[in-house]
């Protein structure tokens, strides 16, 4: 009989779900989502490839000319890239929403532009 | 006519969340043996974590089980720094001890609510549930994520606790206290889970020991042990807290124990962020781990993890093994089980928190051609008879 109360105020609450997508709670600061690349930062040491537990990022080249192919598909978003860059030059950024119907578009690529 | 009925549960059932199976022997309503069938979630984790690098195998143990993947990892690290040598800076060990009481938290409300699920209350299903959401958000306030955390890496832990989020922490919790008090009290006054859960799932406290179950199951049946005051890791050994046990060693004793610590654990997260030192979170570490051999032990919120390393200079490991808190209480779960009626199984195995994923890793390797089967219990049982009538 101890439930009645907390029935009543159930039914003046309001729901305890969102209406998504027509309403979105606030962006959570330090959520793990997208990539973000800084060519300018990055030297190319290839950390972030070499930890990825998901083997999702592929360094394209060496060096101070390399590129970044990182596939979304395959991230499980564990921010070890983030983690080990030592300048910093990959980032996980708080956007989340990455569905897609085609693989192909989950494939970021990342590209230099002065090379 | 044999007097009893074999009645296979599993491994797909509407009960059971994951793949397992139970083989009953029922005369009439009540239950007279039970075999399990453990091995349908077997996935070669322990296989895979010889082939990754001691930091890609980081992320791979969190997924072993998705509700105590904090505790996982720190059984984990906390293998490589014995074998390191290394000391963790005494913030990070706070920050372990805080997500790990937060993680088991969150485990005991979705516990809680499960339970409800099975024993047909889904109006308290919802209700934990719903309130289980705030845990989950201050999670992923510390850590970016609502599940696997990824809190900690080798040497210490990945972010620290800022003053706002410690405030944001304070707050929910004080919350979630308040709201497990209120369904202690629901679960010891309502009448659907008085007649569901008392006398219902009975484990001794002599067989629990005999049987060596682990976690709140054993401590439901008022044996006094838990790791994190026996062993103390992380920041235990600072933290004073009551180890909670009860003396009624069925179901409602479970859920008691279960309400009682979460208000332990908000009462540990509480003393953890009023002392925690000022300091670094992380230390530098090798990547190549000297060869040594290392045992490590954790209280997930089911109950005792174990973690056995075996490193040979290089920067992945020689030998991993895992013995999740479900596979410990396998033995217990099927003498609870035992003279029951057929229609608590459900919520007798509900009772132990099983999670079969962590536990599946029953794999069978022939050191001289190389060659890995898998064996079921029975086959394994076949087997050993076999073999002994030959000697």
């Amino acid at each position: 009989m101890s439930m009645e109360a907390e029935l009543i105020r159930s039914l003046i609450r309001r729901p305890a779900t969102l209406l998504y997508p027509f309403k979105r709670r606030p962006l959570i600061e330090g959520l793990r989502g997208k990539h973000t690349w800084d060519s300018e930062r990055c030297i190319g040491c290839g950390l972030c490839a070499r930890d990825c537990p998901a083997f999702a990022i592929e360094m394209i080249g060496t060096g101070p000319t390399a590129e970044l192919k990182v596939d979304l598909g395959e991230c499980i978003f564990c921010g070890q890239c983030e983690e080990g860059c030592p300048r910093e030059a990959i980032k996980l950024t708080e956007f989340y929403e990455l569905a897609d119907p085609k693989r192909k578009n989950l494939i970021l690529e990342f590209k230099r532009e002065s090379v | 006519m044999p007097s009893t009925i074999k009645i296979p549960f599993g491994p797909q059932h509407p009960a059971l969340k994951e793949p397992e199976s139970f083989l009953f022997e029922v005369d009439g309503e009540y239950v007279v043996d039970v075999v399990p069938r453990i091995g349908y979630a077997h996935r070669g984790i322990e296989k895979a974590l010889e082939s990754r690098t001691y930091i890609q195998n980081l992320y791979l143990i969190e997924r072993i089980c998705g509700i105590c993947s904090h505790a996982h990892t720190t059984c984990y690290t906390q293998a490589v720094e014995e074998a390191l040598k290394v000391d963790v800076p005494s913030r990070a060990r706070y920050i372990r001890t805080i997500v790990a009481e937060l993680e088991r938290i969150h485990n005991h409300y979705l516990w809680l609510g499960l339970l409800a699920h099975e024993i047909g209350f889904d109006t308290l299903f919802m209700y934990t549930w719903r309130d289980r959401e705030i845990v989950m958000d201050l999670l992923e306030r510390i850590s970016g994520n609502r599940v696997q955390y990824a809190m900690n890496i080798i040497g210490g832990v990945r972010r620290d606790i800022t003053p706002e989020v410690s405030s944001e922490i304070t707050k929910g919790i004080e919350v979630l206290s308040e709201r497990m008090k209120y369904y202690k009290k629901v679960c010891s006054d309502e009448k659907t889970m008085l007649a569901r859960t008392t006398n219902v799932g009975v484990l001794k406290a002599k067989d629990a020991v005999s049987l060596c179950a682990v976690g709140p199951t054993l401590r439901a049946s008022s044996v006094k042990r838990d790791v994190r005051a026996d062993d103390p890791y992380a920041a235990y050994d600072e933290i004073p807290f009551q180890v909670v046990t009860n003396d009624g060693c069925d179901l409602a004793s479970r859920v008691a124990t279960r309400c009682d610590e979460v208000v332990e654990s908000v009462g540990i997260i509480q003393y953890a962020l009023d002392h925690m030192p000022k300091g670094s979170i992380e230390v530098i570490v090798s990547r190549v781990i000297p060869s040594d051999e290392v045992v490590s032990r954790v209280e997930a919120p089911r109950g005792e993890n174990l973690h056995y390393l075996r490193s040979n200079e290089t920067d992945k490991p020689a030998r991993y093994k895992i013995r999740a808190p479900t596979l410990a209480n396998l033995s217990a779960l099927c003498k609870m089980l035992i003279g029951g009626y057929i229609a608590d199984i459900p919520a007798v195995i509900a009772g132990i928190d099983p999670c079969f994923c962590c536990m599946d890793r029953l794999t069978f390797i022939d050191v001289n051609s190389d060659k890995t089967w898998n064996w079921k219990c029975d086959e394994l049982r076949r087997h050993a008879i076999k073999w002994h009538k030959e000697q």
